[in-house]
């Protein structure tokens, strides 16, 4: 890693320039990318999870099951440190590790391939359920958290409502959903994304997407004994 | 064999912390006691095979070995992209073993049946393909899976030899030819008492291997180099021809003729009966092999 650029290009006002190395116009950067907040919230507040302990067994696991549109994710991974910054300019190109959709074989801090839709829920409630089973433990004692961020789009895959059930039911209270919604699931969801989780048992909440002290209360309030999903409402500009 | 694969299983839960055991509800009986006695360690997520794959994969993540468990239809077929993507994709392993074969269900017809899956698998790196012939067979091919990370699938049928043969990966020969003998049958797992059957008045070299992938080419080709002719007969309990690509590998050296039995391609068998009756349709039972061996090897 890169650790030079990295503390250059470490704070959320540099993600837009980051964006920027890879797809060129810094002019609309941000706003455009709807998990950009939800991501940087997680990674600068709440995961336990950094460059020198991205292979340790209890880690926090953020999963990007929502694969398209990555430069968010690789933006922030890079002001984190876990991407060198200099990789960012030749994204998609035949040798980069970073193409449109991430590859966790390829980039450090990317916990699952992804980029069809649906996958993602499922590895992250069976990450879940391993953690527990062996009963790892955080260094400050707690369970290791796996969080997945979904798109309500996303949700139109089945997988999605399986994983939700057993997950509900089994009441596995490590597993995070982050569901970012900009109404793009092609026949909506009556009654709001949230009711489909909390009629399955999870604790669900919904927050302004860019707002980052409400995120960050959202996603880190205690739901003893239940998944947690956040439902983070954002418009795309 | 479903009763040797939940006993060899359950052993290795009580041996090895790592081994977890992923249900969609069928077989969950059987991994009862294995489930009270290892809490978490048996997951049954419902009928729900999407759901059953990603959790196996997502278990590997973190360091488990899932052993994955259903009808072959529903464990290779329905989930076909979640096992292209929740295993080698994200380079981690896992055990699956199917029940039903290609027609143990026959009473069930053409749902509950899937002779397409090992051809499927062949789509996919990296997977190791066992398809035992006697329960003994099934034991020994689980207990080499389940220490590993690799992908490995375990085809397990009600069909069975009289006795067990060595699951050692390699090719070899039950009965051999003379120097100037017709060619080489391969029978793979289950086959291998009717293919010697159908082949007794025959001067062939018959081999067997529950071990299809990866394919023993280097065994198939000195058994053929030591035999008369460089004709091969494949005889699979699954989608005929579908082991064909490997023996034109294993033979590309040299000129040689092939044939492949098995479960027909080019029609679906609309019928119930019994699973001798769906062998007999298509030319699995020790007289269609016979006839076609000697139609093969003696034309």
């Amino acid at each position: 890693m890169c650790m030079t650029t990295a503390t250059a290009l470490s704070r959320y006002a540099d993600l837009p320039a980051l964006i920027g190395l890879m797809e060129g116009d810094e002019k609309h950067m941000g706003a455009a990318h709807s998990t950009l907040d939800v991501v940087w919230v997680l990674y600068d507040r709440v995961l336990a999870v950094t460059p020198a302990t991205a292979e340790d067994p209890a880690r926090d696991r953020f999963l990007l099951s929502k694969g398209h549109g990555p430069a968010a994710f690789y933006a922030v991974l890079a002001a984190k440190g876990f991407v060198d910054v200099a990789a960012l300019r030749g994204w998609t190109a035949f040798d980069s590790p970073l193409g449109h959709h991430p590859d966790r074989v390829l980039v450090p801090g990317v916990e699952i391939g992804s980029g069809s839709l649906g996958h993602g829920l499922p590895l992250g409630l069976g990450s879940a359920l391993g953690l527990r089973a062996q009963g790892v433990r955080r260094p400050d004692g707690a369970a290791p958290r796996v969080v997945v961020l979904l798109g309500d789009g996303e949700l139109d895959e089945g997988s999605n409502h399986e994983a939700i059930a057993v997950a509900g039911r089994l009441g596995v209270d490590n597993l995070t959903a982050v569901v970012v919604d900009n109404a793009s699931s092609t026949h909506g969801w009556p009654g709001g994304v949230a009711a489909r989780f909390a009629g399955e048992g999870w604790a669900a909440r919904e927050v302004a997407g860019r707002d980052h002290d409400a995120l960050h209360e959202a996603l880190t309030r205690p739901h003893t004994g239940r998944p947690l999903a956040v439902v983070a409402r954002v418009r795309t500009r | 064999m479903r009763e040797t694969f939940a006993a060899t299983v359950s052993e290795a839960m009580d041996r090895d912390p790592r081994v977890a055991v992923v249900l969609a509800a069928i077989s969950a009986g059987m991994f009862r006691s294995a489930a009270a006695r290892h809490p978490g360690r048996v997951v049954d997520v419902g009928i729900r095979e999407q759901a059953m794959i990603g959790v196996a994969g997502g278990l590997a993540l973190t360091g488990m070995r899932p052993i994955v468990h259903s009808y072959a239809p529903f464990l290779v077929e329905r989930p076909f992209e979640q096992v292209k993507l929740d295993f080698a994709h994200q380079d981690v392993g896992a055990v699956l073993v199917s029940i039903g074969g290609s027609y143990d269900a026959s009473e069930e017809g053409r749902t509950h049946q899937a002779p397409g899956d090992v051809a499927l698998l062949d789509t996919l790196p990296g997977w190791t393909v066992h398809v035992p012939g006697h329960p003994d067979e099934a034991r020994a091919a689980l207990e080499s899976a389940i220490p590993g990370d690799d992908r490995v699938y375990v085809r397990l049928s009600e069909t069975s030899n009289r006795a067990p043969r060595p699951v050692d990966g390699r090719l070899s020969a039950v009965r051999t030819g003379s120097p100037r003998s017709a060619g080489v049958v391969v029978a793979v797992g289950p086959m291998l008492d009717r293919v010697l059957e159908a082949t007794a008045d025959l001067d062939v070299t018959v081999a067997h291997t529950s071990t299809v992938r990866p394919f023993d080419r280097a065994g198939l080709s000195a058994l053929v180099g030591a035999a008369g002719n460089a004709d091969v007969l494949v005889v699979e309990p699954y989608l005929a021809g579908t082991s064909a690509h490997e023996v034109a590998a294993a033979l590309v050296d040299r000129r040689h003729r092939q044939l492949g039995l098995g479960v027909a391609r080019d029609r679906e068998l609309r019928a119930y009966g019994a699973p001798a009756q769906h062998a007999r349709a298509h030319g699995l039972d020790a007289e269609g092999i016979a006839e076609a061996a000697r139609g093969f090897f003696l034309a």
